[in-house]
């Protein structure tokens, strides 16, 4: 049985096992159809050209994990902002984990997605809120939504400032030969509201894990919402993200994407304007070499006068990796005024690594200001040069060439701790040391 | 000190050295002054190391050692230090990591231990107060949105931290106003000692006011086609080029 067959007739096994209200039980069913009769996305769609999911498909996945598992703290430690207090809603194949977990319901809700779909009293703001602009065509995101249950609940009311950041982790830790989970996230950021959210996928093993995750995150007028997205798994592990974002009028939001790792990675990061003078920032970096592939795709839809958006993706790829980045912005007709900034520079660093890079500007108003610029090149030998000149060896050269390349990306991050992490990270992605903490 | 003999040097098949031989002794300053596309900065360039030049013919000795085989960082290790005439933008490394992680690669490479951190402060102050250089310019990301003053500025300022035996100022005096220029000048008058010296690289005289040399030479066509005192630079900024070219044709 193929992984589709596998699912769709697991469909009613899992709505069997749960309570869902009537309205729920719909959504479900609309999306478990939608994804019969679509499929698995393949490279004949031109959303999916540059990006194959066949060899992953061929794995055995279990789509439901067979037994609980716990992990100790210490041997995840690192895999956390420990330096800080944060919210952790912490998910171990897929069933959250209260031991690994601070959740929270006083002032703010940081819990569980599966309680919000099940109690009553969160019935309203599922009703207004769930599945409502996650897309209800895209395959993979209806699939998810057919089994949508255990993810990250986060409701945060009006002008509140949550005073810690927020990190959603999921852990996988090969128990299974091979496992699928599909997170589902939602994210509420009431008028004058400030938060700061962390997400990370992780498998502690080499056993193939593919994740097939949709957030959806609404910022209320002048919310402010900071989100990061660490990606640095293993090279067993698969990781589709779709992320759906919805803002009203002055609220800002910005979704920064660390690509360091796994084995395919799909980012679908989509805002969907509702408001005037709203501010939207996509900013990524990857880093990725052997036959690590990396792709992304995004979508500002301006459909409301007098926003911006301003998209900054740094790529180096060595090795056989390759890299995507399918950037498109949307100015409807109404959405006079916008300032559309889109930039992606990308390195190459072997003969055999691939870029596919492709803007896409569709703008229907007459007075915008939209500007893309994308570069593909290798490492700049007059640079080079002069650090060597400096007494700098090449390799360390390299380093600090790389690191200064993605600082416009770093140089956002609003976390110290976070930020300090990313530049190890990426230290280590570039196996130097540089006597400083880049 | 530094022994250049029968320098010929190429890029894509193009030669642009054709045979230059120039002998600089500690304690010495000497300038190369010539028209454009004379191979000025390929020669810089060529010292320091880039590789984007092919040496056909010729070599380059410091102190008795050969430097041809050696890579860019090797030669810097031994004290040749060049002054970029468009340094390099470094976003998110500031100039004191620089120059922290430039000494100790320098002293790793010779055999010593890193600076300790008390010493390397000292010394970042007192040379970035002899360029009369603000505190705030050194927690700043390297050249990034520097103006051209303060990039050479930067440069000198990476010198002196460096020390280094044989000193090249490619076109060090242009994009400095008068006042940064005089502060330059005074910063390397002020390096300069009997056991280094200085190849300054200038297309007009007027840096040659502040750092007087003790040799100045007409690079040419690829070649040195004239030596004199630092009178020769006066001569040269008042009467062009051409009548070297006369004189060389006659």
């Amino acid at each position: 049985m193929d992984l589709k067959e596998k699912l769709v007739s697991s469909f009613m096994a899992f709505e069997g096992k749960i309570e869902a209200d009537d309205e729920l039980h719909a959504i479900r069913s609309q999306a478990i159809k939608n994804f019969e009769n679509k499929g698995f996305p393949t490279k004949k769609e031109e959303a999916w050209k540059y990006t194959s999911l066949n060899a992953v498909l061929k794995n055995d996945f279990s789509v439901f994990p067979k037994k609980e598992n716990s992990i100790e703290f210490k041997d995840v430690k690192k895999y956390f902002l420990h330096e800080i207090d944060t919210y952790k809603v912490v998910f171990i194949d897929g069933v959250f984990s209260s031991f690994l977990s601070s959740t929270t319901h006083d002032g703010l809700d940081v819990c569980l997605m599966a309680s919000a779909l099940t109690k009553p009293k969160y019935k309203m703001v599922i009703d207004t809120y769930f599945n409502q602009i996650a897309s209800k065509e895209e395959s993979l995101t209806t699939l998810n939504t057919a089994f949508a249950l255990e993810g990250a609940y986060i409701n945060i009311p009006k002008s509140k400032v949550v005073e810690k950041p927020i990190e959603i982790i999921y852990f996988s830790t090969g128990n299974e030969a091979a496992l699928m989970v599909q997170p589902r996230n939602l994210v509420i950021v009431g008028e004058n509201a400030h938060v700061q959210i962390v997400e990370r996928h992780q498998s502690l093993n080499e056993n193939p894990v593919l994740t097939n995750s949709v957030t959806e995150i609404f910022a209320q007028k002048r919310a402010i919402v900071d989100y990061y997205k660490v990606q640095n798994d293993v090279q067993t592990a698969n990781l589709i993200d779709n992320t759906y974002i919805a803002q009203k009028q002055e609220s800002r939001v910005a979704v920064h994407t660390f690509s360091f790792g796994g084995n395919i990675t799909r980012n679908n990061l989509n805002f969907y304007h509702q408001g005037e003078r709203i501010d939207s920032t996509l900013k990524g970096i990857t880093i990725i070499g052997d036959k690590q592939h990396v792709d992304h795709y995004t979508l500002v839809q301006h459909a409301t006068p007098n926003c911006e958006s301003h998209q900054n993706y740094k790529t180096i790829l060595d090795g056989q990796s390759n890299g995507v980045f399918n950037g498109k912005i949307f100015v409807e007709k109404e959405a006079q005024k916008t300032d559309a900034f889109q930039q992606n520079n990308n390195i190459l660093l072997s003969d055999k690594a691939t870029i596919n890079a492709k803007p896409q500007l569709e703008i229907f108003a007459d007075d915008v200001k939209c500007s893309h610029g994308c570069t593909i090149g290798q490492l700049d030998e007059d640079a080079m040069f002069y650090m060597q000149q400096r007494g700098i060896p090449k390799k360390e050269a390299k380093a600090l060439l790389m690191y200064a390349f993605t600082s416009e990306v770093t140089s956002s991050i609003k976390i110290p701790e976070l930020k300090a992490k990313i530049a190890k990270i990426i230290a280590t992605k570039l196996n130097v040391n540089m006597g400083f903490d880049l | 000190m530094l022994k250049i003999s029968n320098l010929h040097a190429s890029v894509e098949d193009k030669e642009i050295l054709k045979g230059i031989n120039l002998e600089i002794k500690a304690g010495e300053v000497h300038a190369i002054m010539g028209p454009n596309g004379a191979g000025k900065s390929t020669l810089s360039s060529i010292i320091a190391g880039n590789e984007t030049y092919e040496v056909t013919d010729g070599e380059i000795v410091l102190d008795g050692e050969d430097l041809s085989e050696l890579a860019p960082e090797e030669r810097a290790h031994k004290g040749v230090f060049l002054s970029f005439q468009y340094p390099v933008e470094i976003p998110g490394v500031s100039v004191t990591n620089f120059i922290k992680t430039a000494i100790n690669e320098k002293r790793k490479a010779n055999g010593q231990t890193e600076m300790p951190a008390n010493e390397m402060l000292k010394m970042i102050r007192e040379k970035s107060e002899l360029l009369e250089m603000d505190r705030k310019f050194l927690s700043r990301s390297l050249n990034e949105g520097f103006s051209g003053g303060e990039k050479k500025r930067n440069e000198i300022f990476q010198m002196a931290m460096l020390e280094p035996k044989i000193a090249i100022l490619d076109e060090t005096d242009s994009g400095l106003d008068i006042d940064a220029l005089r502060i330059v000048a005074n910063g390397v008058n002020k390096l300069k000692n009997e056991n280094n010296a200085v190849l300054v690289i200038t297309h007009y005289q007027r840096l040659l006011d502040y750092i007087i040399p003790d040799f100045v030479h007409v690079l040419m066509d690829g070649k040195i086609v004239k030596t004199g005192g630092a009178d020769l630079a006066l001569e040269l900024e008042e009467k062009g080029y051409d009548w070297i070219k006369q004189e060389q044709e006659a």
